[in-house]
């Protein structure tokens, strides 16, 4: 097999999170009953006209900044003509020539080796609605349904440069977009609900080459492990065709995720003529520097930036930074807590280790539970004064994470308290070392290791709630006295 | 002459004195469509119930078939819109209802207003009260036939490349196109995006100021209406034109202008002149190009516009289709008139990757052009001058098998719907007893000067006066 570099170009489309429509006043609500979301406008009746939403307009600007794009000056809409059932004009008001935005990058991270992927275009686009296709069975005709609810919500387009090399690298650049669109709070960025879609394309070409090989293009990719997968195989598949002599062809595949291949849906001469033109009915679209510097200066803290903040100020390690930054709720959940009074290190530490874990196992957000910074602030004071113990702790976490009530509440409830009382757990101590003569003469003997397993009896007729310093000690007491 | 035959500013005097009621005006309409309509034909659907609140009491008005009405069906003049009901009116109709005006019915028109003779309705032809052998001109012929044989007090039409000029010219009213952007488009189902303006069709220049009046200005649901702010037409047209420099297009009476069209261009430059006008012949030099450009440009956009009536939503859908691309195919080549299939082929090429630079972007070069020769005109003068049309009426079927002769009654206005400016045509005349328009162009949003211009002109003429013996109460021509 030739040795051979992949060069791959991704093409996404994020919904923008905006209350209203791109071009009329119907709500974006997802999952809504068919045809519920729709007006003359969206259903592009005879007669209507689109009008901006200069909120979409605004929050594309801010995704356009935040991949360090230019902003043109000057921009416009053109109409992309293509029929199809779930457009309801028959063309798309999209950008062609003059886009929002261009040559922007963003940052990637591939074992500890920074690299930048450029960013071709940002443009801003309506969405189209949904086919719902219904076979109805028995003598009747097969049809489908339209629901226009999805029709006019508004998209951006972000197109990277060919500067992709690998799958990890593709799944590492999908990872940092989706953070930073969340970060800005310009798209809820969900693929299962179509928030955020992915198309690739992929060349093969000798290792060091400089000249670009055939290409394909890859669609259906409904997750970020499918792209993943999708580019490998795809890899895998030219390659084997390069080896044996053949040519690549020019075509677009669709990715089947259950069989794991890709197959073609169309070829090259089926190419779409769009026949694009300025759209008429809007106006050229002046970005002025006033309205630039109005959404620099309302631009929140992006990953990166937090991530070296992380690094600075909280003292944590680059991995910590990288997995505590890469989810927006989680780490805005650490930057409360620590304004709260956590230190943070030990905030950091349980928000890693077990609260991750957790959420992990029931895939969840630490948005989806009812843990607040506050609760978590509570707890680690708790453990601080002695109230709880570590192992204590863990299981108050859980009860925290999946009912929502304070610490100390289910402190009280569950009879957590540490044990602090010196007499009682004196009582315990001579009870231990009464039932356990032969560890005690172990541990007389020289044996140090033995003072561990009476440790570990006292705490389990605790039930874990003794104060582990003074059953230390106390029990030296009791032993050396 | 009937309360129907009088202009809407004289009935309201009428009223406003007590001589007459706004109902017996309305009941005078609906005579008149009673015992005209057969024969003129200008109506696709009646819509009697009139409102007579508001300012203009209901005063009856003639809507072109390609404004929304919400609840009244609107056709466009087509098989795939014929049983369409707009769940919406028109930013216009909304003004209009709010203003008291009556809407008495849905005029006819060339589908989809392309066309110049009103013939290309898939429903029927509208006849020219002047001759009923005769079009009334298009694509609002429909609109213009209303107001000329007094079965309407005055009426809306759209203008892309002529369409509320020309008919006004062969019907012998008065036509206005406003600036693009003067008036909303909204609900004004599009042809040529670029190109469409909604705009009034009156018996004389006064009634034209009152309903621009009532439609103009600033709407938040078109992007490409102006914020500019909507002068008093009506008091300024009263001021004179003493001074005012007036351009005479040369290009407009060149060729293919027919004498008696001339010669009533000619005479109304002297009346213009004696009034105080300054008049001078100017060159507008890329006028030859304009029809070229046009038909590239209008035809794009109405290719992408018209791609929406594709039987899946509303409107006509082919029977018994089998698959999608079938359906689509059936309805559009069923739903659709010849010319309009025409228009759709042609814009479709034009904009067609390798052919887009050669024609939809030279046309659009052409159109900066064009524009560039009014604005050095403008520069030296207040107003332009020409014939609305380089023929008076022309003969029904005379020119429908033959699309290039049909496009050329367009010429002396389609250089103004490129240039986005506007213009106004008034009666100046007779020619065979057929009637002859002037028309008087402006800079943009100085719909203000020509109207003063058109009704000084008016003022001392009574061209406008004249009303078609179909009436059955004697015409003058
Ligand atoms: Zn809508």
């Amino acid at each position: 097999m030739g040795v051979y570099e992949a060069v791959i170009g991704l093409e996404v489309h994020a919904e923008l999170n905006t209350d209203t429509k791109i071009f009329c006043g119907c709500p974006t609500r997802f999952g809504q009953e068919p045809n519920t979301q729709v007006c003359p406008v969206c259903l592009g009746l005879p007669g209507v006209l689109p009008v901006l939403n200069q909120a979409a307009l605004h929050k594309a600007l801010k995704a356009a900044l935040a991949l360090n794009c230019h902003i043109n000056q000057w921009s416009r809409f053109d109409r992309k003509n293509y029929f199809y059932p779930d457009l309801p004009k028959n063309y798309q008001i999209s950008q062609y020539d003059l886009p929002l935005a261009e040559h922007g990058y963003l940052e990637i991270e591939i074992d500890g080796k920074k690299k930048r992927v450029g960013i071709k275009r940002v443009h801003l686009e309506e969405d189209a609605g949904k086919l719902l296709h219904e076979d109805t069975g028995g003598t009747r005709d097969r049809f489908s349904m339209v629901d226009y609810n999805r029709t006019g919500v508004p998209l951006i387009e972000i197109v990277s440069e060919p500067d992709i090399r690998s799958p990890e690298e593709a799944k590492e650049y999908l990872e940092n977009l989706k953070t930073i669109l969340q970060y800005i709070d310009v798209s809820d960025c969900k693929m299962e609900e179509g928030s955020l879609r992915c198309d690739a394309n992929i060349s093969l070409r000798p290792a060091g080459s400089k000249t670009y090989g055939t290409r394909t293009e890859l669609k259906n990719l409904n997750s970020f492990r499918a792209v993943y997968r999708a580019l490998a195989f795809e890899i895998k598949r030219q390659s084997e065709v390069l080896d044996s002599g053949g040519a690549v062809e020019q075509e677009t595949l669709a990715w089947d995720d259950a069989r794991g291949v890709t197959v073609k849906l169309r070829g090259k001469e089926e190419a779409h003529d769009y026949r694009y033109f300025p759209e008429p009915d809007l106006t050229p679209l002046q970005i002025t520097e006033e309205i630039l510097s109005g959404i620099k200066e309302g631009m929140p803290e992006l990953p990166q930036q937090r991530k070296d903040r992380y690094m600075r100020e909280l003292g944590l390690s680059a991995y910590d930074a990288t997995v505590l930054t890469r989810s927006k709720t989680l780490s805005d959940f650490l930057d409360d807590a620590c304004r709260l009074g956590a230190e943070p290190k030990a905030a950091a530490n349980w928000l890693m280790g077990d609260i991750m874990r957790i959420l992990n196992a029931e895939d969840k957000g630490i948005e989806d539970t009812p843990l607040s910074p506050g609760h978590l602030v509570e707890m680690l004071s708790l453990i601080d004064d002695g109230v709880i113990s570590g192992k204590i702790a863990k299981t108050v976490l859980e009860e925290m994470l999946f009912t929502g009530k304070t610490p100390n509440v289910i402190v009280r409830e569950k009879g957590l308290l540490q044990i602090s009382d010196a007499s009682a757990l004196r009582t315990v101590v001579e009870q231990v070392v009464k039932d356990n003569p032969k560890v005690v003469d172990d541990y007389r003997s020289g044996k140090e290791k033995a003072l561990g397993f009476l440790v570990g009896q006292v705490m389990k007729h605790t039930k874990g709630k003794a104060n582990p310093q003074m059953v230390n000690s106390i029990l030296k007491e009791v032993l050396d006295g | 002459m009937s309360l129907c035959d009088l202009t809407v500013h004289e009935v309201l005097d009428l009223i406003k004195s007590g001589e007459v009621s706004a109902k017996e005006v309305r009941e005078s309409v609906l005579a008149r469509i009673e015992k005209v309509e057969s024969r003129v034909c200008s109506y696709i659907t009646m819509t009697p119930e009139l409102d007579s609140d508001g300012a203009f009491h209901g005063l009856p008005l003639a809507l072109k078939d390609n404004i929304c009405t919400r609840g009244v069906r609107t056709t466009c003049g087509s098989r795939i819109l014929e049983h369409f009901v707009p769940p919406y009116d028109a930013t216009v109709v909304t003004r209009l209802k709010a203003q008291g005006i009556g809407i008495v019915g849905k005029t006819n028109m060339d589908e989809f207003a392309m066309g110049s003779s009103c013939e290309n309705s898939a429903f029927f032809p509208t006849r020219n009260p002047w001759d009923l052998d005769r079009v009334p001109g298009g694509s609002s012929g429909g609109s213009a036939a209303a107001v000329a044989a007094g079965e309407a007090m005055w009426a809306l039409g759209s203008d892309t490349g002529g369409s509320v000029r020309q008919p006004a010219s062969f019907c012998g009213v008065v036509g206005l196109k406003p600036t693009y952007g003067r008036v909303s488009r909204y609900g004004l189902v599009a042809f040529a995006s670029s190109l469409d303006q909604i705009g009034p069709i009156t018996r004389d220049v006064l009634d034209s100021a009152i309903l621009l009046s009532v439609i103009a200005g600033h709407d938040p649901l078109d992007s490409t209406s102006a914020p500019v702010p909507v002068p008093d037409y009506v008091q300024d047209v009263r001021r004179d034109v003493k001074g005012l420099k007036v351009g005479l297009v040369r290009e407009y009476l060149g060729q293919g202008t027919e004498d008696g069209v001339r010669s009533c261009i000619l005479k109304a430059v002297e009346v213009l002149t004696d009034l105080g006008a300054h008049v001078e012949e100017v060159s507008l030099p890329h006028t030859a190009y304009a029809l070229d450009a046009y038909y590239l440009i209008a035809p794009a956009e109405a290719s992408s516009n018209l791609a929406r009536y594709d039987g899946v939503k509303y409107g006509y859908r082919a029977e018994g289709a089998v698959g999608l691309l079938d359906m689509y195919q059936r309805t559009r080549r069923e739903g659709f008139g010849e010319e309009v299939k025409r228009r759709i082929m042609l814009g479709t090429y034009a904009l067609s990757s390798g052919y887009y630079d050669a024609y939809y972007l030279r046309a659009q070069k052409v159109r900066t052009l064009i524009r560039m020769d009014f604005q050095k005109a403008f520069s030296e003068y207040d107003v332009l001058l020409g014939p609305t049309a380089p023929t008076v009426a022309f003969r029904a079927g005379e020119r429908t098998s033959d699309p290039l002769s049909m496009y050329l009654s367009d010429v002396c206005t389609i250089p103004i719907n490129l240039a986005g400016i506007p213009a106004v045509s008034i009666p100046c005349g007779f020619s065979g007893g057929l009637p002859v328009g002037l028309q008087i162009i402006g800079k943009p949003f100085s719909e203000a000067i020509i109207l003063r211009a058109a009704y000084a002109f008016e003022s001392s003429t009574d061209h406008h006066k004249n009303r078609p013996a179909l009436t059955g109460e004697g015409g003058e021509a």
